[in-house]
């Protein structure tokens, strides 16, 4: 009978475990009660926007294991293209609400800086990747949109680096590089919310003495 | 603690009295919920899909404007052969921020010489009759101001016969012109020209539509097109979308400013939206920092609302 070697306590590797650990414990990552405050129906603006942009990859996924191509010559293929349009369009949607909700809240409060510039970045990434899409697409629409942001594109020097007219680069764009960048960005966005936890309500007072000093947070 | 500690401090969310909360249940609710919907507007309204234009579908559709756009990348008229960078050297080409052109800061990257990439290579890349043989002898050994002249000559020839129609061009020295041209068209009309500006230089395998596109963008037809469409630039087309369908909606800031002076009637109307957008999309990031507008919370008070059974329990200052 054997037992497993206890996994070692020093090094980097163990700081960084007993850190993360630290940082995010189960209950601050997975959550069995929230603050009373949160009872508003704008907080599903958040996990709706999470689940259409798994509903995004997930589609955008089975578009993938055909071709680009697949969609125009097959019924099926155009259902699941429509699921990726729709899924886009309810993303972008619940995303935009879920922005104007938490600039309202001012959520950058106390040390919640980073979570919205996470978010606000991973917006302007998504209409980036959305933008792509709509090239990509193979269709008339692709044509025109590629044919008039070749200009804005080229009038800032962009357009010598990332052709909107080449098909190839803009594909490989459009399914790995800025999935990727979302992900990870929506990742860290995420994270940090269970790190800092939920903005409390603007000038609410304090239950107790928990304070973050003046000196290092930002005021609204 | 003083009014302005009270609004600089934010308490701790731990410190506030807590709710019963099922994290995992709420996201599976929420991925359910979202997945039906999306698979019921993908049932209920599809997706649209217009056939793209090829160079085949528009030069039998639209001949006359096809020729016209040929000759105009001969004698080095067309919005492509006068662009500037990145596709040629065209001198004050190019768009500027001010005094800052990074149009041509950038550089030609993606070179194109209309006449020889749209028409010369293209004749030469396909079987040749006889005429086309000594046409294109001709136009290679003439100096660039008679080919200039040649296509000039014939492109003001086209603009006054009836509908633009070669076949009732009044006769003129338009050198072997006419027969390049008409040649293009065969080869465009049984479809070949589609292949061969993809393939030039020999690939096999090609994904770039760089000379096709921008061929195509040259005419008239392809924009009339789109106008009908609803798609172009005056009528709100950027957020646009085929057929009766939200199209990228998120776009309407950036589309929103094409539509009003200065940009609408500048020059560089491109390169100032994309600044004043970069400007925007930078100032969205820092917000927390912008003295004024990270306070328009607190002013508009729609906090009240979005936490109003908070703000309800709580009693009122003395």
């Amino acid at each position: 009978m054997s037992s497993a070697a206890p996994a070692p306590e020093h090094g980097w590797t163990g700081w960084l475990r007993r850190r993360v650990v630290a940082a995010l414990p189960p209950e601050k990552l997975l959550p069995d009660s929230q603050p009373a405050y949160m009872s508003s129906w704008v907080y599903l603006f958040g996990v709706a926007t999470v689940s259409s942009l798994a509903v995004v990859l997930v589609s955008g996924g089975l578009l993938a294991l055909k071709g680009p191509a697949w969609w125009h010559v097959s019924a099926v293929g155009k259902y699941v293209n429509s699921l990726h349009l729709w899924s886009v369009e309810l993303f972008m949607f619940v995303l935009v609400l879920h922005l104007w909700a938490k600039f309202f809240m001012a959520a950058w409060r106390g040390r919640r800086v980073l979570t919205w510039m996470t978010g606000a970045v991973a917006f302007l990434t998504s209409i980036g990747t959305a933008f792509s899409g709509y090239l990509v697409q193979q269709n008339f629409d692709s044509q025109w949109i590629a044919d008039q942001a070749k200009d804005g594109m080229n009038a800032v020097g962009i357009g010598a680096f990332w052709n909107v007219l080449d098909f190839g680069q803009m594909l490989t764009w459009h399914i790995v590089l800025f999935p990727a960048v979302i992900c990870l960005l929506s990742a860290w966005h995420v994270l940090l919310v269970r790190l800092r936890g939920i903005v409390p309500p603007i000038d609410a007072p304090a239950p107790d003495t928990h304070l973050i000093p003046p000196g290092q947070e930002e005021r609204a | 603690m003083t009014r302005r500690n009270r609004r600089a401090a934010t308490p701790e969310s731990s410190a506030f009295p807590t709710r019963p909360y099922d994290l995992i249940k709420e996201v599976t609710i929420a991925m359910v919920l979202v997945a039906a919907l999306t698979a019921g507007l993908a049932a209920l309204f599809s997706s649209p899909d217009e056939r793209p234009v090829t160079l085949g579908s528009w030069s039998r559709t639209a001949s006359a404007d096809f020729t016209a756009t040929a000759v105009s990348e001969l004698d080095g008229t067309s919005t492509t052969a006068q662009y500037g960078p990145p596709y040629n050297h065209t001198p004050g080409a190019g768009q500027k921020i001010g005094p800052l052109g990074l149009q041509r800061l950038a550089g030609v990257r993606i070179p194109i010489d209309t006449a020889d990439d749209f028409v010369i290579q293209p004749l030469r890349q396909a079987p040749e009759p006889p005429a086309v043989t000594d046409a294109l002898a001709a136009w290679s050994a003439a100096p660039a101001n008679q080919q200039q002249a040649w296509a000039s000559a014939y492109s003001d020839a086209l603009g006054k016969a009836p509908n633009g129609d070669p076949a009732q061009v009044a006769p003129g020295g338009y050198g072997p012109v006419p027969v390049l041209t008409s040649r293009l068209l065969q080869l465009a009309q049984s479809g070949a020209l589609d292949g061969e500006l993809l393939t030039e230089g020999g690939q096999f395998y090609q994904t770039d539509y760089t000379r096709p596109l921008l061929f195509l963008g040259d005419g008239t037809y392809f924009a009339n097109l789109a106008q009908a469409q609803h798609l172009a630039g005056d009528q709100w087309g950027m957020m646009n979308e085929t057929g009766n369908y939200p199209g990228q909606a998120w776009l309407w800031l950036y589309t929103f400013w094409y539509q009003i002076e200065p940009f609408k009637s500048s020059g560089n109307a491109d390169a100032l939206v994309w600044a004043l957008m970069a400007l925007l999309s930078v100032a969205l990031v820092l917000v927390p920092f912008i003295p004024g507008i990270r306070s328009i919370p607190r002013w508009t008070r729609v906090h009240r609302l979005i936490w109003r059974d908070y703000y309800r329990t709580q009693q009122p200052p003395r």
